[in-house]
């Protein structure tokens, strides 16, 4: 019997993971771990001392030359012209018709060099969308393979890292990125993640991948560390209220509909890719929006689950989860604006049994509509 | 992955332990495993019915939620009420303390297709 692993990408950690016995699964293409032992116990680790991720199937795409800025600005909906070199920005990549291609993070390394680094399932679709758009004067390269990314997130990860690095830590900015040595080893080293915490994110080459991760192991045995697989980063994403592409995002959403709007840049100069249809829906009602439920049952809604109002279906969860930090089953879902105006009011009065619900294979279980995120770290805590 | 020889499995991962007229059931070392943390169980009502096959429950893991399939024929005796404060019991003691419920059997008899140890090792085996 073939071996269905053995057909996927493998990342320059994948023995690492292996060793460490992790539950490997496929995703977007890649081998990669779900969990090292207990995905709960990974989660809190990350909530209260750190965790450790293998991120390296994401897509790094390099934009260079002296009209990369502009090719950008008019690529993505906002606008990286406007970055500082060392800072970094949350963007989107959209379709002419307002549709999101995928939801990316641009770093501006120099004047004339970008990083956008895209997810793993759609790094083919934006390196090509990003070919397409560019003029002349910049160069698109998937630089995908030449990369391994690890991601150091927690209340701990600055401790850990401090005497690892040339760095000063404390200088490093949220959203900067910076040139560094990491263990010996010439990274670059930027303060970003998908966790709701405070923690960094480590590119480096792929043979220093494996070194670089031991020594974040050693120096994170005495700080609570554990290594976080998929399904932690997905749970502390959801609690962090962060949309995942195919679940809140995807070509038939614009950012509008995400909530996401601000990422738009209409005020800025000359035209870009999804202009028109953007400022259409700009203008626009919205047709749903997406909010954030904490069920009343311990049954846990799920993607693509009917949102009852009344009992009659009004949207659609798009990522649920038992929720570590809660103790209860959250989600995020789609629905009707009117709705989730009226459930808003209704969870402010409380009490009463709630109207809201979610169609749990074909229960309804009741629910609250509560302010995204979730969950939101003290600062400096 | 442990598979203790004195019980007798289905191919849907439940496993069945037999004492007289009464059945003890639960989820196998290995579906634990697959399912990750669980997080609430959804047992059948003591004094309900299950048939041998039929879905008779829910286990919730962090990313998933399977059907329980009932092993055996019989009137449910008793659930496991531990589960409601510590679902972790189905991680941690799959074949101990984390088992889901016991079922009354009618004639104290199993019904024929439950496997052996070794044959559910065989199962487990070819499907990985």
């Amino acid at each position: 019997m073939t071996d269905p692993h053995a057909l996927l990408r493998r990342t320059p950690l994948t023995s690492v993971h292996e060793r460490l016995g992790a539950t490997l699964t496929g995703f977007a293409g890649w081998l990669m771990p779900l969990r090292y032992g207990s995905e709960t116990a990974e989660h809190n680790a990350v909530r209260t001392a750190a965790g450790l991720f293998d991120l390296s199937h994401m897509g790094e795409i390099m934009v260079t030359g002296p009209g990369a800025a502009a090719a950008l600005d008019y690529a993505l909906v906002g606008q990286p012209s406007t970055l500082a070199p060392g800072r970094a920005r949350y963007t989107m990549i959209c379709a002419p018709d307002g549709g999101i291609l995928d939801d990316l993070i641009v770093y501006r390394l120099a004047d004339a060099e970008f990083l956008v680094v895209a997810n793993a399932a759609n790094t083919d679709v934006v390196a090509k969308a990003l070919t397409d758009r560019a003029g002349a004067g910049a160069q698109v390269a998937d630089r995908t393979d030449e990369y391994a990314l690890i991601a150091l997130q927690g209340p701990n990860a600055t401790s850990i890292l401090t005497p690892l690095t040339n760095a000063d830590l404390g200088a490093v900015k949220y959203y900067a990125s910076y040139p560094a040595t990491v263990a010996g080893r010439d990274i670059l080293l930027a303060r970003t993640g998908y966790t709701g915490e405070d923690g960094f994110e480590l590119f480096t080459a792929p043979q220093d991948a494996e070194p670089i991760w031991a020594a974040l192991t050693e120096a994170g045995a005495g700080h609570g560390l554990l290594p976080a697989g998929l399904s932690a980063r997905d749970t502390l994403r959801l609690e962090a209220g962060m949309p995942l592409y195919g679940n809140e995002l995807g070509p038939d959403l614009t950012p509008f509909d995400a909530g996401l709007g601000r990422v738009v840049k209409l005020d800025k100069p000359g035209d870009f890719v999804g202009r028109a249809a953007l400022e259409e829906r700009a203008a626009a009602t919205p047709r749903r929006e997406l909010v954030g439920l904490v069920s009343r049952s311990r049954r846990v809604p799920r993607h693509g689950y009917d949102v009852l109002w009344d009992e009659a279906a009004c949207g659609t969860v798009t990522s649920g989860a038992p929720s570590p930090t809660l103790g209860r089953p959250i989600a995020m879902a789609y629905v009707e604006p009117g709705v989730a105006h009226e459930a808003r009011q209704a969870t402010r009065d409380g009490g009463e049994p709630s109207r809201l619900a979610v169609d749990i294979r074909g229960n309804a279980e009741p629910a609250d509509l509560v302010p995204l995120p979730f969950y939101r770290r003290t600062p400096n805590s | 992955m442990s598979v203790p020889d004195e019980l007798h499995y289905t191919r849907e991962h439940e496993w069945v332990a037999v004492e007289g007229s009464t059945a003890t059931v639960g989820i196998t070392d290995h579906a634990q495993q697959a399912l990750g943390d669980v997080v609430y169980v959804s047992a059948p009502t003591p004094g309900s019915k299950v048939t041998a096959g039929e879905p008779c429950g829910e286990v919730e893991s962090t990313k998933s939620v399977s059907d329980i399939f009932a092993p055996v024929d019989g009137e449910v005796a008793e659930v496991n009420e531990e589960l409601g404060e510590n679902p972790g019991a189905v991680n941690a003691d799959p074949y101990g303390t984390g088992w889901l419920f016991k079922v009354t059997l009618p004639g104290g008899e199993l019904p024929p297709g439950l496997l052996t140890a070794a044959e559910y090792e065989e199962l487990v085996a070819s499907e990985e």
